[in-house]
């Protein structure tokens, strides 16, 4: 009887433990964010920023443009198989815009994002925490999270707003191939339904502001999650992992709350 | 460190594609024209009943466009919608004290947009008056109301 007692106690404890290890990280990670994203860039610094922007931004490009490209025209495909019935096909071009503006263009820029560069900051930053890199760095005076996290964390800012603008482009001028070239949506109604319905500050403004939050979710877990890991091959391929599932959940997540903020009239 | 001037030259593509992207979702998508705010004047009209019209919705003449809705609001004077029209600077002194405008529909179940047409009086609106001779939407439902009452009374 008393040992039942002690495991029921145990378990309470541990749930209590792991409540603890959970806020502690979060706090964790904030301090981490704080610490890295502020702090003047020396001419240096700047480089470095630019060089992750190569790698994070311009060589993404490629994946999102094609992606974009791809949903614009299924996205087209399909609208025009359900408004044709209304005989609404006009509206094609609205509903392409406004779909790709307002949700697809950032939250799906902002998944294949974490997978594209996400997972490749945390194993980069987990495999130099585990070979003692920043260890090292330390020791001869040098600040990692300023020389290693915050030009990653920085060009992650800067690179996934440009990225869902380039997504929407594309996904338009997908929509555009689809609808009006090849189903015979005529040109004009396309352009004019969409130039009368989408605003710019209330559609592009809102998406990109999505596209904001997005770039400093995933780009923070990513470069936490490497920073933070355990040090082996193994807890690199855990944390590789954690952080594609945790940034897709939380950008899915704070959609959902950012879309009935901005859009849902709260 | 090694400097590149490709790398350095690809992030700079990179960066002005994403302003060109932002530009032509401003201009080709959302319709944001760059000519200055100013070239335009308001006139307000009262209708019975809006229908279904929108803010941004076309003002036309002859089916041009030259113009769009501004606002819509309820004038609790009279109870009817006070429309708030901002029309290109081109027909500021041009329009008659006796011009109409319609509430229209662009097909059977498209949008709702203004038609004006001119009248003959040799007064002319200026910016700010009043539309005076207006024609509400037509709303489906008080049509079909109609058409039966009219059976049933034959």
């Amino acid at each position: 009887m008393q040992s039942r007692f002690q495991q029921g106690v145990d378990q309470i404890a541990r749930l209590g433990r792991k409540g603890c290890d959970v806020m502690e990280a979060l706090g964790r990670a904030g301090l981490f964010l704080a610490q890295s994203a502020v702090g003047v860039p020396s001419r240096e610094g700047w480089y470095l920023w630019l060089r992750q922007m190569h790698f994070v931004g311009v060589l993404s490009l490629a994946i999102v443009l094609v992606s974009g490209l791809f949903i614009g025209m299924v996205l087209a495909l399909q609208g025009y198989t359900i408004l044709v019935d209304f005989g609404a096909e006009q509206a094609l071009g609205q509903m392409v815009a406004l779909s790709l503006l307002r949700e697809l263009a950032p939250v799906v820029a902002a998944l294949l994002f974490a997978g594209r560069a996400g997972s490749a900051l945390t194993a980069e930053i987990g495999l130099m925490k585990a070979t003692e890199q920043l260890t090292s760095m330390e020791m001869i005076g040098v600040d990692p999270l300023r020389r290693v996290i915050a030009p990653r964390l920085w060009a992650g800012f800067v690179a996934l707003p440009i990225l869902t603008v380039g997504f929407g482009v594309v996904g338009i001028w997908g929509g555009y191939l689809v609808g009006v070239e090849w189903l015979g949506v005529f040109e004009g109604s396309y352009w004019s339904n969409m130039q009368a319905s989408v605003s710019f500050v209330s559609d592009v403004g809102n998406g990109i502001i999505k596209s904001l939050v997005f770039a400093v979710v995933v780009t923070w877990i990513a470069v936490f999650q490497g920073y933070d890991l355990v040090p082996t091959s193994e807890g690199i391929s855990r944390a590789t992992t954690r952080t594609v599932v945790y940034s897709s959940l939380a950008v899915l997540g704070l959609d959902f709350v950012l879309t009935a903020v901005m859009f849902g009239g709260l | 460190m090694k400097r590149s001037k490709t790398m350095e030259f690809g992030v700079g593509l990179f960066m002005l594609a994403g302003i060109v992207g932002l530009v032509f979702l401003g201009l080709r998508v959302s319709g944001l024209s760059l000519s200055a705010p100013s070239e335009t004047f308001r006139l307000e009209a009262n209708f019975a009943n809006i229908g279904g019209l929108k803010p941004r919705a076309r003002v036309t003449m002859a089916g041009v466009t030259v113009g769009r809705v501004e606002s819509i609001d309820l004038d609790t004077e009279w109870y009817d919608a006070k429309v708030t029209l901002r029309l290109d600077n081109d027909l500021e002194g041009q329009l008659s004290q006796d011009t109409t405008a319609a509430i229209l529909t662009a097909g059977l179940l498209g949008e709702q947009y203004i038609g004006l047409s001119v009248g003959g009086d040799p007064a002319i609106l200026e910016d700010g008056d009043t539309i005076r001779d207006t024609q509400s939407a037509l709303v489906l439902e008080e049509l079909i109301q109609q058409f039966v009452s009219n059976m049933a009374s034959n």
